[in-house]
Formats: structure tokens, C-alpha cells, sequence
């Protein structure tokens, strides 16, 4: 017996391959409908991973809902960040149940939040690192999932729209002429998925696995074009492991000592006015800057609104009075405030 | 039942993984890339073969794809509203002509509007029947008998993420006829979208992400096989304008179905309600927060705190999914709804009330839609130069190039355009003003309360052929009948003799010693509403003058649609006849046509007495106590009745309870003169008139 030669293994090859393509064509012939594809198996497996979520809003042409995915078995949720989020949010998972929830972790500058609920062996999305492996793709076929214009309520599934990745870019490209605060890279979308209450829905790929979170409606001011894009799964790891792991949480510091009023610090030893606190929950806007005071040193401005002080959230302006009772006045305070557009952390030396 | 179309998509999707992401992506995006993605991937794979293997597919899969679009877009209707007041899309689904559009498409046209299909052709179409709460409208496109229809998909297979597309007429761009194709897959099922009011609800729809604009309303959803999953709505506008913005809706192919046989009478039709209110408990239950005493669901034991768990056979877990499912059902049905009362389950049947009453829709209609822009008046002279564009401004669903399809295209109906136009001073008008073409106008009776009384009248003559051919063999009925036999009183073992006179005047019924005369309207009324045996004489007296005078002269009579019988398909033929303050509605076999049942009203807030003819043995057995769902007894076992043979079974029911079950033994006409009229009922005779 001669070996086969080279040239009689590709024919074997060969005819393999047409046996196999016949197969295929005759599958297709008797079952026609076989070959048509369906995204449903893609769009089921994410479903009980999407919440709802309810929070603050509903006036003033500010949506009260958004969307967003849990990330940790025992109860963690990114979201967009967002005026929902002004008040403890309601969340309702794929499975209609519903749970009060607590915001431990707050990316201003990626406009993420991580919500945290009271659950336990949860499905999740792992968020990829995209160290080994790209998250995703030009032109790659994607599914955005969320809650867009509150469509399902309770149990009811989530809206899924099929598109694809059209480029992953930097949003400040158009500086300026887009009103977010997020400067970092985006997967711009070809579907319309921005829409209300869109914000921190999943962006997934036909597999199921997370490729970013959905952003929220952003329009540019000059031609009033929509613009569609979702936060990529890589970039936001860091930040929600970070915030799962404990080591990064905004909530505010309870075990810190109360110190006396001459002690520690106030608006007045920073250098700066709030607008008057009239409300239960009044932001933290700066109203006037002392001169030449440490506020003013640190270029903290009229308009300004604090977010952050050393890292941890200030909803009101009792939290932020609150928070400041803790810190010595001898000692530096960070603020992370809100200009415009910008998300900037200022140092305060007094 | 439904239309069976749950095709077994899963198995044989099994050797096409391997290609899952070239086809998904090839279906998904846009068309444009598809060379590039095919480039990009054959270079990334090892093996050609794989790849050749891999680009067969996608060509497979690609030429499906653009067949099933070919075949679907034959079926698709291009609707112009005369005048250029508007227009939309719709789909034809009968070989004959019948298509469906939305109510808000139509409306603007009123009874006659051109349709152009894919062929080029242009088609005159009327209007058939509306359903102003559920958005919905049928119309008849004229001139031809074999027209490519689209056949309904079962919604409940339809599943998220299933591939979809949307043909139709958006911003109304088919000026050349060839209607627009846009895909997406389906985001949602199961969705409910508020009513302006109380109409254009949309209830248990489906949403897409398909680009759905203006003017694509009224048109079809097709899934990847070219079958049909809903009729376009509407979508998501907000501040974006009126354009796509990935959320469309359509009204899903069962709610259309379960509306299609009531749209072909011509009505106007009204949705359904329980007469209660629901609301989702802490626990999850669904339970009766409010609920109207006159309500049918009262009367068949429901209360308030009872736990609803089905309704027409469908688990419902929140209170939306009952407002989902009832949004689906018209007025008057009857569908089966189970619920738990103090721990135990009661399964039984509901009669749905309508959501308005009187003339209530109809002031509705007229307040609810603006109305149709004033068209200008067409001068006289030929006008088919002009073909303005406006085609930028997404509101071009409201102001399309006026005439341009009806100027290129020669009018399709027949030849006697000449000589219809000394007479067109009084046909109808379009909603330019111009006469309706004569083909069209014949087609056309405006009448209070319906669409088109022209299919009503139509409907009523296919009714009493029907019911005459049945009856062929029976003795006349011209002045009465006398039916003898053997009456069994529900819960009682022992048999009775019975006699029963039915005449025009005065009717008899005897069972053993008991004794039963009527002889005026209010006997009639009070018969049923007491519940008695006696009140089957009112169907049997309906019958008799139903054969005898005819729908005309029988009184107020008009086709009411299809309705399931007793919660069950298949949906038989109804028809209304109203006479002495007894409303008569009469159930016929869609198939054969075959008379099952009477029912007579005395009030709309009682029940009707049902004269069953006929029946099937399931049931005679069946009660309140013993009602079930989950057996398959009586879906299709009363079919060994032949059609023309005379009755040998009258059985009478009240709710979900029979009464008494009468075997005829004998069935002969009265004579004339051989029975004269007892003495003192003659004061009650003229009463009767």
C-alpha cells in the first residue's frame, strides 16, 4: 500500500468538505426555516441579568427610570449616573422582584454608579478586562438591552435592539458640542440606543458576555444630531472591581469621630458659600468664593457643585456639613466638583 | 384553533454555529458591510474551505432572506388617502382583496381610498370594518380575485430577538409603488402601550426595532419567513421628531384574528372588559379590587379579593397581563377565566361587556382624531404634471405628492369609467370631494353605527342561505310548528313528556303536568329573566320567524361577526336579530354553517337564555361544578352531526348550568285552520305586533 499522497488527502479533503456542504444544503432544504437566524437565545440569556431601575425625576422633562446590570452575585449594580440617582433607588430585576437599594460607588468622571442591593447568588455579568482579547470589535454585532422609555414594568422583559459597533472613539473629539462630562473612550453605536431611560442598560455581544454600558442621551448642540454610544466593558472594571472589592466606596464615613465645631472643618474655614440650604435635599452649589481664601487658592468657582469630599458622596448640603464635622481643620480636603461639563478634583489647603 | 405556524426553528440551527456570527452579522447590520465583515473574516480563518464553507452559508442564508422579503413585499399595500390628506401601509390577507391597515390610516379617507401594490398597479379599495380602540381597519382592495395575500404567524411563537421586517409606505415614499423594506428583530413581546383615551390601545404587542416611521402605519411585520407577525402601529416619538427612534410597535396577529371575522361585517367594533378591576398583591397575586355587580363575571361567582389565575387559558401573574390579554378580546365575547375563591379553584366562562356604551364610540371617533386636512379642491383640468417633493420633512405622511400614483397609472376597474359619469352626482365622494369610482361605490352603504353596511348586507344574506338550506328539510314554518318528545329537567333522572307550540303569535311549551304559555313581549322577558324552561321558546320563536320573514322583515337584524361559542374556537358566525325587546343571537358553524345556538337576551345585565340545537355531549354533562379547561373534551368532537338532517336535540343552558335537554321525537308545521287560536290571548296578540 503507497501512503496517500498530498494531492488524494485533499481530495479526501475535499470531498469531506462537499459531503459536509451537501449535508448542510440538504438540511437546509428540508428544514427551511433552519437557516433563517434568531437573535432569541442571545437576547433570553441576558434578560435576568438587566434591572430596572426608579428613582428620583419626573418633572421637569427628567425621566424618573434608567436601566442597568448587575455585576456581583451578591447584589451589585452598575448604572449610569445620573438625577435618577438623587434618591435611594428602587430596583426591580428580570424576575420582577423588587429591592430598595444603596449607592456605594460613584465614577463621576465615567458617569458610573454602582448601586448595591440585598441579594445573593445573583446571575452577573463578568466585566472583562479586554487584556487577553478585545471586548469587541469594529462592525461586531451587538445587542443593547435596557429599559428604553419605561416599556416593561415588573417582570416583564427588557427591550433588546440589534446593531452594530461603529467605532470605539473618544467622545472629546467634538469637545464642547456634546454635554457630558465623560472624556474617555466610547463604542459609538449604529442603533438608536440612547434613549430615555436607555442609560446603564447592558450592551452585550451575540455570546452574552458584557461589552459595555449604555450611555445617556447625548446631542450635539450644533447640529442636533443623537449620538449613540455605551462606555466600554474595559474601561469600567477597574472602577466596579474596585467599588465589589470594597476598596473604593463613596458612601460616607460614619466610624470617623464627630469633632467639635471649632475643630473641625466648615464651608467658611474652606473659603466658600453654599447657595442657601432651603430644601430637604439642597445641592451642594457654591454660591461666592472668599478671596484669597484656600478655596480660591485651589481655583474652586462660583457655580460649582460638589460631588465628592475625600472620595465620599455628598448628596445635600447636611452631608456635606456632615462630612466636614469629620475631617480636622488642619488637614487637606479634596473636593471632586461638577463645572459644566467637567468633572474636576480640586485639592483645598488651608 | 389558531393558525398552527410554530415551525421547530431550534435543531437544525445545530451546524450552522460555526456561522453564527457571519450570519447574525449579515443579518443584523447594515447591508453595506457585509462584503468587508465576509473579507475580514475569510482572512482571519486558516482554512479556506472553512471559509468557502462559511461564505456558502452566508449566501444561503442571504438568498432566503431576500426571497422571503420578495414574496412579503408582494402582499404589502401601499394606502393613499384621495386628495393627499395622508396614507399609510397594510397587508393584504384574503385572495380576494381583503387587507388590513390601521383605523388612523384609514380614517382620514373614510369609505374609499387607492392602494398600490408591488406590481405597479394601483387598486381602488373601500373600507370594510373599523376597530377605533385596537387601531385596527379592514379594507377591500377591488379587481381581482387572486391578489397575494400573507398568512398570520402564531404570536405566542414569537419570541425576542427573532428576526423581523417592516415593508411599507414610510413618509410615504411608494410614489413609485415599491414599498420600503427596513429589518430589525423583535425587542419586545407582550407589550402594552396606553390609549389616547380610551382608543388606539394597543394591548399584548409586539415591539421592534425595525425602523418604523410615518406612514409605515398600518403595515406588516413579517418574520424571517415571510409570514405575518402584526400590523405597525406606532412607535416611541418624543422629543426626537417623528422618525425612528428603534421602538415600533404592532399589534400582534392574534388580537388582529380575534377581531378579523367582526371587522368583515362591516361594524364599527368595540373592545371587551371584565366589569372589574385587578391589582398585583405583595405576594404576587392578582386579585379583584373592584368589580360591577351587573357584571357577567359577578354573576358567574367572581368577587371582590378573589384571585384571578387565567384568563382565556393564559397564566396571568400581574395585573398588566390582564389588561395585556383583555386589550386583545372584542366586546360580547365569551373566554374562559379561572380563578380562587376561599382556597378553591373555579374554573368557569366570562361574557365580556364593551368598554363603551350606546353611541359612546362613536362620539369617541369623532372627537378623538382630528380631522382629515381640508384638501384643496382639485381644479377640473388635467393635473397629473405636478409631483411635488416633499420628502425631507418627516411630517410628509400628511401632505404626500396629491395624485401622482392615480395620474401614472391607468384605474383598474372596468372599462365603464365613460358612462359612469352621468350618475356620479350621487355616489359617494373621496376625501378630495371627487366621486368614489362606480366599482368602489357599489361597494359602499354609509350607515349610523357602521363602517360599511354593504359587507353587513352581505353577511346577512350568506346567514339566512345558510340557515334556509339547513332547514330545508323541516315542515314550513309559515305558521308554526308544533315538536313533541321527551324532556329531561336537569338533575332529574326521569324523562318527561313535552309538547311545544311556536307560533308568531303565541308559544307553548308543557313538560308533563307543567304548563308554560307566552303570548306577549314582556312574557318573553320575564321568562328569561326568571330562568325559566319556558324561555326556550324565545329562541325557538326567533328560528321560526327568522325562516319565515327573513332578516329584512324580521325586525332589527344585522351580522354581529365571529365569536367563540361557550370560550371555545372555532369562532362561529354571528348573527344579531332584535325583535319585541328580545335580542336573538344566532351561532353558526363557520365550516358548515350548521345553526348551534340561540341566545336570547332579555337585558344586556342578565343572562341570555342559550337554546343549544344539537348539542355535543360533553355539554349535556357540562356545569358550574364540574367546568374545566385542562380536558380536551369538546374541542373537535361535534362534528358527526350531519348539516342538513332536522334537530333531534333542543337543549336549554343559563350561565354555565343546563336547564332542561328536550329529544324530539316529532316536528310538524300547524295547519292553518287546524288549530284555532285560543280565545283569550287575541288582546295580547295585538300587543304583540
Amino acid at each position: 500500500m503507497m501512503p496517500p499522497t498530498n494531492r488524494s488527502r485533499h481530495r479526501l479533503r475535499r470531498h469531506f468538505w462537499m459531503l459536509f456542504l451537501a449535508a448542510l444544503m440538504i438540511g437546509m432544504v428540508m428544514e427551511p426555516a433552519t437557516a433563517q437566524p434568531s437573535l432569541a437565545r442571545s437576547s433570553s440569556q441576558v434578560q435576568d441579568r438587566v434591572v430596572k431601575i426608579y428613582g428620583a425625576g419626573g418633572v421637569g422633562g427628567l425621566d424618573a427610570y434608567q436601566s442597568g446590570f448587575i455585576v456581583s452575585p451578591a447584589g451589585h449594580v452598575a448604572t449610569a449616573w445620573s438625577s435618577v440617582l438623587d434618591v435611594d433607588p428602587i430596583v426591580i430585576l428580570g424576575d420582577g422582584r423588587r429591592f430598595e437599594s444603596k449607592i456605594v460607588g460613584f465614577e463621576p468622571a465615567l458617569e458610573l454608579a454602582v448601586l448595591k442591593l440585598d441579594g445573593s447568588d445573583l446571575p452577573y455579568f463578568e466585566v472583562p478586562s479586554g487584556a487577553d482579547a478585545p471586548v469587541a470589535r469594529w462592525g461586531d454585532p451587538v445587542l443593547a438591552v435596557s429599559n428604553l422609555f419605561n416599556i416593561a414594568t415588573g417582570n416583564e422583559p427588557a427591550s433588546v435592539l440589534q446593531g452594530r459597533i461603529a467605532a470605539r472613539s473618544k467622545l472629546d473629539a467634538r469637545r464642547g458640542t456634546f454635554q457630558t462630562s465623560y472624556r474617555g473612550e466610547v463604542w459609538l453605536l449604529d442603533l438608536v440606543a440612547n434613549n430615555p431611560g436607555a442609560a446603564g442598560g447592558a450592551l452585550v455581544d451575540l455570546d452574552g458576555n458584557l461589552v459595555g454600558m449604555l450611555g445617556k442621551e447625548l446631542r450635539d448642540r450644533k447640529t442636533g444630531v443623537w449620538l449613540n454610544y455605551a462606555i466600554p466593558a474595559d474601561v469600567l472594571r477597574a472602577p466596579i472591581g474596585d467599588i465589589i472589592a470594597g476598596r473604593k466606596t463613596v458612601s460616607p464615613v460614619d466610624d470617623d469621630p464627630m469633632l467639635s465645631r471649632d475643630k473641625s472643618h466648615n464651608s467658611e474655614t474652606l473659603g466658600f458659600k453654599l447657595i442657601p440650604d432651603v430644601l430637604e435635599t439642597t445641592p451642594v452649589y457654591v454660591d461666592t468664593i472668599a478671596a484669597d481664601g484656600p478655596a480660591s487658592r485651589a481655583d474652586v468657582r462660583p457655580d460649582d457643585l460638589v460631588l465628592l469630599v475625600n472620595g465620599r458622596r455628598v448628596a445635600h448640603q447636611r452631608a456635606f456639613r456632615e462630612q466636614l464635622r469629620r475631617i480636622d481643620r488642619r488637614d487637606n480636603v479634596t473636593l471632586t466638583i461638577q463645572r459644566e461639563n467637567e468633572i474636576l478634583e480640586l485639592a483645598i489647603r488651608p | 384553533m389558531k393558525l398552527v405556524m410554530n415551525r421547530n426553528r431550534t435543531p437544525a440551527a445545530m451546524p450552522l454555529l460555526t456561522g453564527l456570527f457571519l450570519f447574525a452579522g449579515v443579518f443584523c447590520g447594515a447591508l453595506a458591510h457585509c462584503p468587508s465583515i465576509m473579507a475580514e473574516e475569510v482572512a482571519t480563518t486558516s482554512n479556506v474551505q472553512t471559509a468557502a464553507n462559511d461564505a456558502d452559508i452566508v449566501w444561503q442564508v442571504e438568498k432566503q432572506r431576500t426571497d422571503a422579503i420578495a414574496k412579503a413585499m408582494k402582499s404589502t399595500v401601499c394606502v393613499f388617502v384621495p386628495g393627499g390628506a395622508g396614507g399609510g401601509s397594510g397587508v393584504l390577507i384574503t385572495s380576494d382583496g381583503f387587507a388590513l391597515t390601521n383605523f388612523h390610516v384609514s380614517s382620514p379617507a373614510g369609505t374609499y381610498m387607492r392602494c398600490g401594490l408591488s406590481d405597479g398597479n394601483v387598486y381602488d379599495a373601500v373600507i370594510v370594518g373599523i376597530d377605533p380602540v385596537g387601531d385596527l381597519a379592514l379594507i377591500q382592495l377591488l379587481g381581482r380575485d387572486d391578489f397575494p395575500t400573507a398568512d398570520f404567524v402564531s404570536s405566542r411563537s414569537v419570541r425576542i430577538g427573532d428576526a423581523c421586517f417592516a415593508i411599507g409606505n414610510p413618509f410615504l415614499l411608494a410614489t413609485n409603488l415599491q414599498p420600503t423594506v427596513t429589518a430589525g428583530i423583535i425587542s419586545g413581546t407582550q407589550r402594552y402601550q396606553y390609549p389616547s383615551g380610551t382608543l388606539l390601545e394597543y394591548g399584548n404587542c409586539f415591539q421592534t426595532d425595525a425602523s418604523i416611521n410615518p406612514g409605515n402605519s398600518g403595515g406588516p411585520l413579517y418574520d424571517a419567513h415571510s409570514d405575518l407577525i402584526g400590523i405597525i402601529g406606532r412607535a416611541s416619538f418624543e422629543k426626537r421628531g417623528r422618525v425612528n427612534v428603534g421602538v415600533g410597535y404592532a399589534i400582534s396577529g392574534d388580537q388582529a384574528q380575534n377581531f378579523l371575522g367582526s371587522l368583515h361585517s362591516g361594524r364599527i367594533l368595540d373592545h371587551a372588559t371584565l366589569g372589574a378591576t385587578v391589582g398585583t398583591e405583595d405576594d404576587g397575586s392578582v386579585r379583584v379590587t373592584n368589580i360591577l355587580q351587573s357584571s357577567d363575571a359577578y354573576r358567574r361567582g367572581l368577587r371582590y379579593g378573589d384571585e384571578i389565575l387565567e384568563i382565556d387559558n393564559r397564566v396571568v401573574q400581574t395585573a398588566n397581563d390582564v389588561q395585556n390579554l383583555l386589550a386583545t378580546f372584542p366586546a360580547q365575547w365569551r373566554v374562559p377565566l379561572s380563578f380562587r375563591q376561599d382556597g378553591r379553584v373555579v374554573h368557569t366562562v366570562v361574557r365580556l361587556a364593551s368598554v363603551h356604551r350606546g353611541d359612546e364610540l362613536l362620539e369617541k371617533m369623532k372627537s378623538a382624531l382630528p380631522p382629515p386636512p381640508p384638501a384643496p379642491q382639485k381644479p377640473p383640468s388635467e393635473d397629473s404634471e405636478e409631483t411635488p417633493d416633499s420628502e425631507e420633512t418627516p411630517d410628509s405622511e400628511e401632505t404626500p405628492d396629491s395624485d401622482a400614483p392615480d395620474a401614472e397609472e391607468p384605474r383598474n376597474d372596468e372599462s365603464d369609467d365613460e358612462e359612469e359619469a352621468p350618475d356620479a352626482k350621487n355616489r359617494p365622494k373621496d376625501a378630495s370631494r371627487e366621486p368614489v369610482p362606480l366599482a368602489a361605490a357599489k361597494r359602499i352603504e354609509e350607515r349610523k353605527g357602521f363602517a360599511n353596511y354593504f359587507y353587513n348586507q352581505q353577511q346577512q344574506t350568506k346567514f339566512i342561505e345558510r340557515l334556509r338550506s339547513q332547514y330545508a328539510q323541516l315542515p314550513s314554518s309559515e305558521n308554526g310548528w308544533k315538536i313533541t318528545g321527551q324532556a329531561t329537567i336537569a338533575g332529574e333522572t326521569k324523562p318527561k313528556l313535552f309538547e311545544m307550540i311556536i307560533r308568531e303569535d303565541t308559544c307553548e311549551l308543557s313538560i308533563g303536568s307543567r304548563r308554560e304559555r307566552l303570548a306577549n313581549p314582556d312574557a318573553y322577558v320575564q321568562s328569561i329573566d326568571s330562568g325559566a324552561a319556558g324561555s326556550l321558546l324565545a329562541g325557538m320563536r326567533s328560528l321560526q320567524r327568522m325562516l319565515t320573514n327573513g332578516p329584512d322583515r324580521f325586525g332589527d337584524t344585522y351580522s354581529w361577526g365571529t365569536a367563540p361559542l361557550f370560550g371555545r374556537s372555532p369562532l362561529r358566525d354571528t348573527t344579531v336579530a332584535i325583535h319585541g325587546g328580545i335580542e336573538s343571537r344566532f351561532f353558526q358553524d363557520p365550516d358548515n354553517g350548521r345553526l348551534e345556538v340561540i341566545e336570547s337576551f332579555a337585558d344586556r345585565d342578565g343572562d341570555p337564555a342559550e337554546l343549544w340545537i344539537d348539542p355535543p355531549q360533553w355539554l349535556l354533562d357540562t356545569d358550574s361544578k364540574n367546568l374545566s379547561w385542562d380536558s380536551s373534551a369538546g374541542q373537535q368532537t361535534d362534528d358527526d352531526i350531519t348539516t342538513v338532517s332536522n334537530p333531534k336535540v333542543l337543549h336549554l343552558r343559563f350561565g354555565v348550568d343546563p336547564l332542561v335537554t328536550l329529544n324530539l321525537e316529532s316536528w310538524t308545521a300547524i295547519e292553518t285552520d287546524g288549530t284555532p287560536k285560543p280565545e283569550q290571548d287575541k288582546a295580547n296578540d295585538a300587543a304583540n305586533e
